[in-house]
C-alpha cells in the first residue's frame, strides 16, 4: 500500500501582498499584488481536497475548483489554466473584484476550522501566469465546426462577454455590440485601474475576440437600431446584457451644483477617460480638497479611493448605517480606511449648499440612528431630529447605486419590466417573455457582482444554445 | 474610425465635417445628436446632427470652435477620421402641423436648424426661419434654409447685413405686432434660446429649445448633463435635447455649462503649445 502523509492542517491563509498604503494612496498601480509562485503553492497545499467539493457550488460559473488547485500543486500550471477557463472565459477579472468571501470561499470546508483557501487569489495567480507565461498571441482555442446561426449580444460587460464567449465556443456566430468606444463594460469605466488593470480585461477582451466574436463599438442599440430590427435582420437570437447604467440621485435640495457627480460620472471621467492625466488626456475632473463620498458600497469605497489619488487632503465616506451594515467588501473598506478614507457612519445629506457661482460648497447632515431591521434584513436608519450638522466640502460623489438604461426596454416591443427598471427574465434560462430574447447581469437583478452577472451570461448562453439547435 | 468625406470652412470659427456613417446616417432624425471622440486622448462631447445623407451614407456637423476638442475637429481635413461617433442620440425633435412657426437658429445652432425646419416644412407649416451673426460673413447655409422657408430673416449685431440686431428681434417685433406664430424653434447658444423663450412666453407662444449641456456617455450613465425642466430633474441626453424653453432653469444651465472653463482653457493651451512643438521640431527637421 503506498504510503500516505496525513497532511497537517494549515489553518492560516498566505497573505497577499500589497502596496504601501502611503505610496498607493498617490498611484495608480495595482493594490494587490499578487502571490509568487512560491507563495501560490503554499496556499495550493493548505487545500484537503475533500470529497464533497462545496467550494464549487458557491461559484455562479461552477468553477472546478480543487481540480485547479490540485494543478496548481502539481505545478502543471497550463492545465490550471486550461480546467479554470473552461468554465470562466475571465478569470483575470474574477480573480481580483469577485467577493470570494461570501461565495466559494465561504462554503470551503478549512473555514470550519480556520481561514478557508484564498480561492480568489489563486485563481489569479493562475489568470497572470498565463498572461506572463502563455504564447503571445495565444493560441485561438478550438471550435466546433460553424452553426450558421447568429447572435447579437448587446452590452460587452460580464454578461454580455461570457455569453458570447461560451456561445462562440459552441460554434455560433456572435456579434456585440458596445455603446461606448471600448469593451468591457463596467470593467473599463468603473472598476478603477488600481483594483483591477485595464491590460487585464483588454487581455480577456481579446480572448473573447480569438474565438472570433465581433464586437462593434460606438454601437448604442436601442437608437442605432432596435431589438426588433436585429431580429428582423439576420439575427437567430438575442442577449441583453446591457447592465445597470442609470445613477440615482437623492433629490435633495443643491444637488444640481457644480462639483456634485454621480459615481458614474466621477469613475467614467478616472477610468475610461484618463482624467488623472489631464492635460495630455482632454477629460478633466474637479480634484476637490474635502470630498464626500455618499454611499457605503464597493462604487462608494472606488470613487473615495479615486478622490485621493486624485490628489484631494481629506476623503469621507458619509453612510447612513452603520459599518456592519456596509455593502462593500470588508476588504474593500479596509483598504479604503487604511490609505486614509475618513468613515462618517450613520450620517446622511440633507442638503447641499452652494456659493454664489454655484459650486457646492459644504451639505448639511443628519445624524443616523439603526431601527428595526427592514425588507433587506438590515436595520433601518432613523433620522436624529435636530442633530443636523454641516461639513465643508468642495467636490461630492453620490454613489448610492444604479438602475437599468431604458434605451432597449422602452424601445423593444414586448419586454416586460419591473417598477425597478428591471427586464423581466427566468432566472434559470434568462429567457425573457419575448420570442427569442434573452437577458442576464445587472438588466436583469439591478446593480449586483461581475460574477453573478458572468454566472447568468453562461445560463442563458446555454439556453440559447439549445433554442438554436432544438 | 469614421472618414471625413468633405470639409468646409463656413466662417473663421465654423466648420462643416461631411461624414461617413451609414449606420447613423439611416436612423437619423432632426433634433438628434452624435458623440464624438476625435482621437486616442480625446472627450466625448455632443454636436448637433446638421443633415444627413441615406442614400451617401453620411452625416454632416457644424462644428464652432469654443476649446480643444472642437479645434481638433476643425482641424480635420478630407480623409481625414474621427475615431469613433456614436448616435443617433437624444429624442428627435417633435414634429406636428402647428400651423406658423418660426425657426430661430444661432452660431453652430443655424447648421442644427435645417433639418428641423425641412421637417416641419414637409409637415405642412409655414415656415419662418430667422439666423443671427455677429456680422454678414459669420452668416451660412442661407440657400438650404430659403429652401426650406417661407421667409428667411437674416439679422447682424453690427448691422452689416439684413435685420441689425439678433433672431429674437424680429421674432419679438412679429409677436408684438400680433402676428400669429404657433410654435417656436430655437438652436444656437444659451443666452439666445434663454432670449427666445423670455420673448414668447407672455404671448404664450410654446418655445421648444435644444439644451447643449456638457455630456460624457451621452446614452444616460452618467448624469452630468443633468438640467432642471418644470422644477424637475432631467437628464438632456435621453429625456432631451428638446425642451420647453419656458419651462428651463437657465441659470442652472449656464453655471453647470462653466463648471470646467479652467481646465477648457488650461488644456486648450497646452494642445496648442504641443502643436507648436510639432511644427517647430518639423521646420527644424527641415
Amino acid at each position: 500500500m503506498e504510503e500516505k502523509p496525513k497532511p497537517k492542517l494549515d489553518l492560516n491563509r498566505v497573505p497577499m501582498p500589497r502596496q504601501d498604503p502611503k505610496a498607493r494612496a498617490k498611484n495608480y498601480n495595482e493594490v494587490a499584488l499578487g502571490y509568487t509562485e512560491e507563495m501560490a503553492l503554499q496556499e495550493a497545499n493548505r487545500c484537503i481536497q475533500c470529497p464533497k467539493r462545496p467550494c464549487i457550488d458557491g461559484c455562479p460559473v461552477n468553477v472546478d475548483i480543487p481540480d485547479f488547485i490540485k494543478a496548481i500543486r502539481d505545478n502543471d500550471m497550463a492545465e490550471a489554466v486550461r480546467i479554470l477557463k473552461s468554465k470562466n472565459s475571465l478569470p483575470g477579472v474574477c480573480g481580483r473584484v469577485c467577493p470570494q468571501e461570501t461565495q466559494c470561499e465561504a462554503l470551503c470546508s478549512l473555514g470550519k476550522k480556520g481561514a478557508p483557501i484564498a480561492i480568489g487569489r489563486l485563481e489569479r495567480y493562475v489568470a497572470d501566469w498565463e498572461q506572463s507565461h502563455g504564447s503571445n498571441p495565444r493560441p485561438s482555442p478550438e471550435l466546433p465546426p460553424p452553426t450558421d446561426k447568429k447572435v447579437a449580444v448587446i452590452g460587452s460587460g460580464p454578461a454580455g462577454l461570457t455569453c458570447a464567449a461560451d456561445l462562440a465556443k459552441l460554434g455560433h456566430e456572435v456579434t456585440i455590440f458596445e455603446a461606448l468606444h471600448v469593451a468591457g463594460g463596467v470593467l473599463m469605466y468603473g472598476i478603477p485601474e488600481f483594483r483591477l488593470p485595464k491590460s487585464i480585461v483588454q487581455a480577456e477582451v481579446d480572448f473573447v475576440k480569438s474565438l472570433g466574436v465581433d464586437i462593434r463599438l460606438d454601437s448604442v442599440m436601442g437608437k442605432l437600431a432596435t431589438v426588433d430590427e436585429l431580429l428582423e435582420g439576420d439575427y437567430d437570437a438575442i442577449f441583453l446584457g446591457t447592465g445597470a447604467g442609470l445613477p440615482m440621485f437623492m433629490d435633495i435640495p443643491g444637488e444640481n451644483l457644480n462639483g456634485i457627480y454621480s459615481a458614474n460620472e466621477f469613475l467614467t471621467r478616472v477610468n475610461l477617460m484618463k482624467a488623472y492625466l489631464f492635460p495630455e488626456y482632454d477629460t478633466p475632473i474637479k480634484v476637490g480638497r474635502r470630498v464626500a463620498v455618499i454611499g457605503g458600497g464597493n462604487v462608494a469605497m472606488d470613487s473615495a479611493r479615486c478622490a485621493l489619488r486624485l490628489g484631494a487632503n481629506e476623503v469621507y465616506i458619509v453612510y447612513r448605517r452603520s459599518r456592519a451594515e456596509m455593502p462593500a467588501r470588508l476588504e474593500e473598506a479596509e483598504n479604503a480606511e487604511e490609505e486614509g478614507i475618513i468613515f462618517k457612519i450613520l450620517t446622511n445629506p440633507k442638503q447641499f449648499i452652494g456659493d454664489n457661482q454655484g459650486w457646492v460648497t459644504a451639505m448639511e447632515c443628519y445624524e443616523m440612528e439603526l431601527g428595526e431591521p427592514d425588507a433587506s434584513g438590515r436595520r433601518r436608519p432613523i433620522v436624529k431630529e435636530g442633530s443636523e450638522f454641516i461639513i465643508d466640502v468642495d467636490v461630492v460623489v453620490v454613489a448610492l447605486g444604479t438602475t437599468p438604461n431604458p434605451l432597449i426596454p422602452s424601445t423593444t416591443k414586448g419586454l416586460e419590466t419591473t417598477k425597478r427598471g428591471t427586464v423581466v427574465a427566468d432566472e434559470e434560462t434568462g429567457k425573457t417573455v419575448k420570442d427569442k430574447v434573452w437577458a442576464g447581469g445587472d438588466v436583469v437583478t439591478g446593480a449586483a457582482t461581475v460574477i453573478s452577472a458572468m454566472g447568468a451570461g453562461k445560463r442563458a448562453a446555454a439556453s440559447i444554445d439549445a433554442y438554436l439547435k432544438r | 474610425m469614421f472618414r471625413i468625406l468633405a470639409k468646409e470652412k463656413l466662417s473663421p470659427f465654423i466648420t462643416m465635417l461631411k461624414i461617413q456613417a451609414p449606420a447613423i446616417a439611416r436612423k437619423a432624425q432632426p433634433g438628434q445628436f452624435v458623440v464624438a471622440r476625435v482621437d486616442e486622448v480625446g472627450e466625448r462631447f455632443p454636436i448637433s446632427l446638421a443633415n444627413w445623407d441615406n442614400e451617401e451614407g453620411s452625416i454632416t456637423i457644424v462644428v464652432m470652435e469654443v476649446g480643444t476638442s472642437t479645434r481638433k475637429l476643425a482641424c480635420l481635413n478630407a480623409d481625414d477620421h474621427i475615431l469613433n461617433l456614436a448616435g443617433p442620440l437624444g429624442l428627435p425633435a417633435h414634429i406636428d402641423n402647428f400651423g406658423k412657426v418660426v425657426c430661430a437658429g444661432g452660431c453652430y445652432g443655424i447648421g442644427a436648424i435645417l433639418p428641423i425646419a425641412r421637417a416641419l416644412k414637409e409637415s405642412g407649416n409655414e415656415i419662418i426661419s430667422i439666423i443671427e451673426a455677429r456680422s454678414k460673413n459669420l452668416l451660412y447655409w442661407q440657400e438650404p434654409l430659403r429652401q426650406v422657408s417661407d421667409e428667411l430673416i437674416m439679422t447682424t449685431g453690427d448691422g452689416s447685413y439684413g435685420y441689425k440686431g439678433w433672431t429674437y428681434d424680429p421674432l419679438k417685433e412679429m409677436l408684438e405686432k400680433g402676428e400669429k406664430v404657433d410654435r417656436v424653434f430655437a438652436h444656437g447658444c444659451n443666452f439666445m434660446m434663454m432670449l427666445c423663450s423670455e420673448i414668447t412666453k407672455p404671448f404664450g407662444v410654446k418655445t421648444m429649445v435644444s439644451l447643449n449641456p456638457i455630456m460624457v456617455d451621452g446614452t444616460g450613465m452618467c448624469g452630468v448633463c443633468r438640467v432642471s425642466v418644470g422644477g424637475v430633474t432631467k437628464f438632456a441626453c435621453v429625456d432631451g435635447p428638446e425642451f420647453d424653453g419656458h419651462e428651463v432653469d437657465w441659470e442652472l444651465l449656464a453655471s453647470r455649462r462653466q463648471s470646467y472653463i479652467q481646465e477648457e482653457i488650461r488644456s486648450l493651451e497646452w494642445w496648442e503649445c504641443q502643436q507648436w512643438c510639432l511644427t517647430t521640431a518639423k521646420s527644424k527637421e527641415a
